[in-house]
């Protein structure tokens, strides 16, 4: 949202306004009367998360992870560490934890209480995460949330479906995808997706639309 | 506080419905709620376990029928009026018709943003032993707070078993409450769904939540 288009807003004949966009203009402007805020400090916020975080930032993580063992161990190990060592990847806050899907298990992520999510690897939180549906039914009947998504696992992989209750934010590391033996880190990446992430989906194919 | 935010288990919530090609904000004023509760936030007007208190304390049939932002922006105004930085009288004028209350950290200006794009640290010194340790089994206890928790009711009174040691950390429900940052240790705890939602349940689900150790008692 730029300051252009902040401007542009302020020109809108007010019957254009909803009565919330009126009261949220209304707070701002106190705060700024009072002395608590620049707004300038909130457009330089709001262009921050729209330009330093995203999943493009988690994509980088699970692609060097899959390339490189070493990195891999030590991202499952302590991933507020591993991450930090990656100069290019927007710095981390403490408490990320990575966990691994494997043949075996598939990793599901949700914060039932809220909305945690962890901003700086994937960027602020799509609708769903933060809506009803998904907070009451991921801890009950994760497969049926899956479902709803287009994801369907075997019957005998065990889910675990992790509850973001306190300041610890998880990442799942997906598995690889088939069929890209000798791929680049920055390939890899472009195959990552931010529901991948999440334990909603899965890594793009190769090969396939996108 | 036993809420309707605390959603886990609740049934009737229909399908999750993804939106394709989702914008970050749907409209400007989003934008701005977000903005400027993380201003008021860094300049000292209250911390992460308040401002989620506010949230919850919503009317159940406000919480439910308010997008996300919204419950935000209402969460905010609540929060600045009960702790004096606005007044009724300036909500009601659209402007700053009271005097400003001094915040702890001051003015919120453009050189403090950089900051708040890291996450805060909540892990603390450990003012005593853990009692727990990984591979013990516990019991969510059955409390029951009127203030903030981060205890879902999904769990209480359920037997789990303690997975991951987290060290101490700040504990919400006196953070939250302006009660001090009272550091608990932390534990990741997970649960068989048998356990949780019965026997006829999908028994390849395990669930886990992070659990500060006053919700946990030996098993």
């Amino acid at each position: 949202m730029s300051e252009h288009d902040h401007d542009h807003h302020h020109d809108h004949d007010h019957s254009e306004l909803s009565e919330t966009e009126l009261r949220v203009r209304a707070l701002e402007t106190i705060l700024t009367e009072k002395g608590y805020v620049e707004p300038a400090a909130l457009d330089a916020i709001i262009q921050a998360y729209e330009t330093k975080i995203g999943p493009h930032n988690g994509a980088q993580v699970v692609a060097k992870a899959w390339t490189d063992p070493a990195f891999k161990q030590a991202l499952l190990d302590d991933a507020t560490r591993a991450v930090s060592t990656l100069g290019h990847v927007s710095r981390v806050g403490d408490h990320l934890v990575a966990v691994e899907n494997t043949p075996q298990r598939h990793n599901v992520i949700v914060c039932t209480l809220c909305s945690c999510y962890p901003w700086e690897m994937l960027g602020l939180p799509p609708i769903w995460y933060k809506a009803a549906p998904y907070r009451s039914r991921a801890v009950k009947d994760p497969r049926g949330v899956l479902a709803d998504f287009g994801v369907s696992l075997p019957k005998d992989t065990e889910i675990r479906v992790w509850d973001s209750t306190a300041e610890t934010r998880f990442l799942v590391l997906p598995m690889r995808p088939a069929g890209t033996e000798g791929w680049s880190e920055q390939q890899l990446a472009e195959l990552v997706t931010r529901d991948s992430m999440i334990g909603t989906g899965f890594p793009k194919t190769p090969g396939a639309p996108s | 506080m036993n809420g309707v935010h605390d959603m886990g288990g609740m049934d009737g919530f229909g399908k999750v419905e993804p939106e394709p090609n989702e914008p970050m904000f749907h409209t400007e004023w989003e934008a701005r709620v977000l903005a400027m509760v993380r201003a008021m936030g860094a300049a000292g007007a209250f911390n992460i376990d308040t401002s989620r208190f506010y949230r919850e304390a919503l009317p159940p049939h406000v919480y439910l029928a308010s997008s996300y932002y919204k419950k935000w922006f209402l969460g905010l105004e609540d929060l600045l009026v009960d702790k004096g930085y606005i007044a009724a009288e300036d909500v009601a004028a659209g402007h700053a018709v009271q005097p400003a209350k001094p915040l702890k950290r001051g003015k919120f200006t453009v050189g403090d943003v950089e900051r708040i794009m890291v996450r805060g640290k909540f892990g603390r010194t450990a003012p005593a032993p853990a009692k727990f340790k990984p591979g013990d089994r516990v019991r969510a206890r059955n409390m029951h707070p009127l203030t903030h928790t981060r205890l879902p009711r999904y769990v209480r009174g359920h037997v789990g078993v303690v997975e991951r040691d987290h060290g101490c950390q700040v504990f919400p429900d006196t953070a939250a409450m302006e009660a001090g940052e009272n550091p608990q240790w932390l534990y990741t705890v997970v649960f068989d769904s048998a356990e949780l939602w019965g026997p006829d349940s999908d028994p390849t689900v395990k669930v886990s939540i992070d659990a500060f150790e006053p919700y946990l008692e030996a098993e």
